[in-house]
């Protein structure tokens, strides 16, 4: 660590380029909470990596005052892997959208999961394609109709939680761009998980799919449609929250509050660590126009603490020096069958 | 590690004249047999012995892509060919002396490559009825009983029976038993090149540590072999082979993915960065990564990634980090890299990739050796995107040419190509191994200051044209790199027309001035002027070298030079090539490297063009430029 440095503010994290995303687009909002957490994070600006894809979300690194890597599609998290085992040091954080991240990238994005590296990955979810002017994306809705798909998309959607669950990620979470205190909130929560963070953020895009996500962002149905998860809480929604989910068994019920028959006791209480459960909520996925459907939950979902591959990585480079002593080249190099000719 | 030192003095004055002994100058010996017969390592324990001699030799491995192939078919044969001799080797060599076929489908497929009168050693078991039909031969048509084999000196041994009375008091299976049998060939063998079996009782004592049955059987089968030879009328004579004239040092013996391996340790250390190998496996590349993965206490990192893409992303990411990235594939995982390959020419981060060639196109002919992925070197990216190609000539010049591969990629900040084939990586030679002094220096040094006043500009060059490696960590250096195409100097996304074609310039004049960089071009042998030069590239080495000293026994005047750096070419290339009135390109290819010359230099270069999979015999290049040096005549 350097000298202290002078406390860190928002705007020491903005850089000199102009940002070029459509007004009105949910991208700022999240940019601006990332600006506001990091100088609470105490880390050094020369310390932080953000690397993006392509994509509309992907020009992000150009505004942070960081290091930074605008790669190409789908790639940023092979590409992060291997600056994270490289430079376990390091604050790596990852921005992708719905089709760089699960396109494009889906293959990458799984193995970055699994394998755990102490990596944020930030996947701003709009449901479009926005960089190539409007085509669906993995997770656009059935039967969407866009640019390519003018009778509609005859593509099923992904579920990106329940893909990261399956994906044996270790922190999932979803939030949204127009809640920017539950964002900065989640922000900061990724960074503080150990392992790898995957951070769904519901991102409006107002020009190609715009209001995608009203229904859950704005004031007239928010209350009603969405659920935010807190840890040792009960699962209580709608205007008063006068709505809550109970379990029988395995299959979630909704419960109305008012009627007194039911106690609050009787509430599923969210447990992040608890993977049977969160599994049961990422499937709090239906349509909301569709009748007894769920809310949709924001928070995080799930949390588990597993060995980080970087740290096993490196690991066994000192395991190796231990036994073996560190390399002599010129041992290596003459091997065991030398014949000297004179 | 234990050290053999054979002392070359002692060796050459150990010359055997008794009366049945012939002294030979050289000798090629093929070793075939069904994939499960255990040929390579036949093939490479009489290898290692004939190195620890003193011979110099160049060995050639041809198995098939199958893991098991049907046993005794023709698809699962599996051939080890080694040239030694007591002169300089520098081929596996055209036909063979001897053929070693454990089976009739190995004699099938192998006897068109023995030499009339050649010698054929078979175990006779593997002729039994059942493995003639496996080898498509009609009962009636058993080549040991129908003649057709008269013009050959034939050795037969039932192998397989011998090797089980042998370890008839074994505790071992059956089939563990016959697994034995390719040491009884090894042993007789031993015994016909008068050779001692320590070399390889020790290589089994390491091999079967901790099964001391099996170790037991092993050495015995080898000795009884031995034995065999010794007290058996078999073969009337025995041969000898003494050491060939080397140039002083010390010598091992190597294969190309290996020296590629060392290679990549020996740049890391010279350039104090770690080493961080990021690859998917394929084959012929694997065994670069397990050798590395086996050198972790040099901080080697070795990471197995999900895909070929992934890989080489990787390694992006470790190069930005400041480790010394390296991947490696074989043409069809190189065709999945190339994008991020053109990222690595935008960021211009020094990165290396392998190509570990083989016969294409597509899945092609994965054991198979060709060089037919120079034009995908070279030019396979979108947009104007050059980097650097380094190619190795031989097994043990694959050490020294990875090595410069690494040493442009970091002194230059770029992604560089080093291409080897499948022959180059499974092929052994001896290498007069160098010590870590005589390693050039790397140098390479992170960029901790800011370089325009107040400011860092990641994109200012150096008379190199080179641009500062800041790596994340360093404080007030905080920078963003990416694939759009960037602002001179500043780095920042830039659509100027003017400054697109600025930077297309910038950076094919980089690459170009490497040349500056890299020695002259030199021949390898001949007169740097006259009638004929034989230019190759990569692993046509040998049979190039060889067919021009059988030319001029021939009384043909020709000059041989081998390409190290193809991209950039050594700056005196044109004029080396003016001095020839013919030059000649024999190539693993459709004339990849011919079109090359021809556009960059306007000669009417002329190629000898060998598409099957296999390596060049000398003389198929003799023969050629014969027929090429006769139509001279006739035009003169």
């Amino acid at each position: 660590m350097p000298e202290a440095t002078p406390a860190l503010k928002p705007k020491d994290f903005v850089t000199d380029q102009d940002v070029r995303w459509c007004p009105g687009c949910g991208d700022y909002s999240i940019l601006k909470q990332v600006q506001t957490v990091m100088p609470t994070l105490g880390i050094p600006r020369e310390d932080i990596v953000f690397i993006s894809g392509i994509g509309c979300s992907s020009r992000f690194p150009y505004y942070m005052e960081t290091f930074g890597m605008h790669s190409i599609h789908g790639r940023a998290t092979a590409i992060a892997s291997g600056l994270k085992s490289a430079r376990p040091d390091l604050s790596v954080w990852v921005v992708t959208g719905d089709g760089d991240g699960l396109s494009i990238g889906g293959n990458h994005f799984i193995h970055l999961l699994r394998r755990n590296f102490n990596i944020n990955l930030l996947m701003f979810n709009n449901q479009i394609y926005g960089l190539t002017k409007g085509q669906y994306s993995p997770t656009s809705e059935e039967g969407k109709v866009t640019k390519s798909t003018p009778m509609g998309s005859v593509d099923h959607p992904f579920n990106p939680i329940a893909l990261a669950l399956g994906a044996e990620g270790t922190f999932i979470a979803r939030t949204m761009d127009r809640d920017p205190a539950h964002l900065k909130e989640m922000i900061r929560r990724s960074y503080d998980h150990g392992g790898t963070s995957f951070l769904e953020i519901y991102q409006n895009c107002n020009v190609f799919n715009d209001g995608a996500f009203f229904v859950y962002t704005e004031k007239d149905t928010k209350k009603a449609e969405t659920l935010f998860v807190e840890h040792g809480k009960p699962l209580l929604f709608g205007a008063e929250n006068e709505k809550g989910v109970r379990l029988d068994g395995f299959k979630p019920v909704v419960a109305d509050m008012k009627d007194t028959s039911n106690s609050p006791d009787d509430l599923w209480v969210h447990d992040e660590r608890d993977r049977v459960k969160a599994g049961i909520l990422s499937r709090f996925f239906d349509d909301p126009a569709t009748d007894g459907h769920f809310p949709r939950p924001f928070g995080v979902f799930y949390i588990e603490e597993r060995f980080r591959y970087e740290d096993a990585f490196n690991e066994q480079i000192k395991q190796a020096i231990a036994s073996n002593g560190e390399g002599d080249l010129d041992k290596l190099l003459r091997g065991r069958d030398v014949w000297e000719i004179h | 590690m234990k050290m053999i030192m054979t002392n070359f003095a002692v060796a050459k004055t150990r010359k055997f004249m008794s009366d049945n002994h012939d002294v030979l100058e050289r000798v090629i010996i093929k070793f075939a047999g069904d994939s499960g017969d255990g040929m390579q390592l036949t093939g490479t324990q009489f290898t290692n012995t004939a190195a620890l001699l003193g011979n110099d030799l160049s060995t050639f491995p041809d198995f098939p892509a199958e893991i098991r192939a049907p046993q005794g078919t023709l698809a699962g044969v599996s051939g080890f060919q080694l040239h030694f001799g007591s002169i300089n080797i520098y081929s596996p060599g055209d036909a063979c002396d001897v053929l070693v076929a454990m089976n009739a489908a190995a004699l099938k497929v192998n006897l068109r490559e023995l030499k009339h009168g050649g010698l054929i050693i078979v175990n006779s078991e593997g002729f039994d009825a059942r493995n003639l039909r496996l080898a498509g031969i009609d009962k009636e048509d058993n080549p040991l009983t129908n003649g057709s084999l008269d013009n050959y000196q034939v050795i037969k041994i039932d192998i397989t029976k011998l090797t089980r009375a042998c370890l008839e008091e074994s505790p071992l299976t059956t089939k563990q038993v016959d697994r034995a049998k390719n040491m009884f060939v090894l042993g007789y063998l031993y015994w016909m090149y008068n050779r001692e079996l320590d070399n390889s009782i020790k290589f089994l004592g390491d091999k079967f540590s901790g099964k001391p049955e099996i170790l037991d059987a092993n050495i015995r089968v080898l000795k009884a072999g031995f034995a065999y030879g010794d007290t058996t009328e078999t073969a009337t004579r025995r041969f000898i082979v003494n050491p060939a004239p080397m140039p002083p040092g010390n010598y091992r013996n190597i294969m190309g993915n290996q020296a590629t391996a060392m290679g990549l340790i020996a740049a890391s250390r010279k350039a104090g960065l770690p080493l961080f190998y990021g690859s998917y496996p394929i084959t012929p590349a694997s065994d670069i990564l397990h050798e590395l993965s086996k050198h972790k206490n040099f901080g080697v990192r070795t990471f197995q990634a999900e895909d070929e893409i992934a890989a080489i992303c990787t390694i992006i990411g470790a190069s930005f980090g400041g480790q010394l990235g390296v991947t490696a594939s074989s043409g069809p995982g190189i065709a999945l890299k190339t994008e991020a390959m053109g990222l690595g020419v935008m960021l211009e981060i020094p990165m290396v990739i392998i190509n570990v060639q083989r016969g294409g196109p597509s899945t092609g002919l994965p054991t198979k050796t060709e060089q037919s992925d120079l034009n995908q070197a070279i030019l396979g990216r979108n947009g104007e995107a050059p980097m650097p190609v380094v190619a190795a000539n031989s097994p043990a010049d694959a050490f020294e040419a990875v090595f410069e591969a690494c040493r442009l990629a970091l002194e230059f900040m770029t992604p560089v190509i080093f291409l080897s084939d499948g022959f180059i990586a499974n092929g052994a030679e001896p290498w007069r191994f160098p010590t870590t002094a005589q390693l050039k220096d790397i140098k390479i040094k992170f960029t901790t200051e800011k370089n325009d006043g107040e400011r860092f500009l990641p994109y200012k060059r150096d008379d190199k044209l080179s641009r500062p490696w800041a790596i994340p960590g360093t404080a007030g250096l905080e920078h963003r790199i990416g694939g759009i195409e960037k602002e001179h100097e500043t780095g920042n996304i830039s659509y100027e027309p003017e400054n697109h074609q600025f930077m297309v310039r910038l950076r094919e004049d980089k690459v170009e001035k490497i040349a500056d960089h890299i020695p002259p071009q030199e021949l390898d042998s001949g007169p740097a002027k006259g009638k004929i030069l034989l230019l190759g590239w990569g692993s046509t080495y040998g049979a190039i070298k060889t067919a021009c000293i059988q030319a001029r026994k021939e009384g043909i005047e020709v000059s041989h030079a081998q390409l190290r750096y193809i991209k950039p070419f050594p700056k005196n290339l044109g004029e080396l090539l003016y001095n020839f009135e013919k030059v000649i390109i024999p190539e693993m290819n459709n004339g990849q490297l011919l079109q090359l010359l021809r556009s960059r230099f306007m000669i009417p270069a002329i190629g000898i063009n060998k598409v099957k999979g296999l390596p060049f015999s000398s003389g198929e290049i003799l023969e050629k430029l014969k027929e090429l040096t006769s139509t001279t005549k006739e035009h003169a």
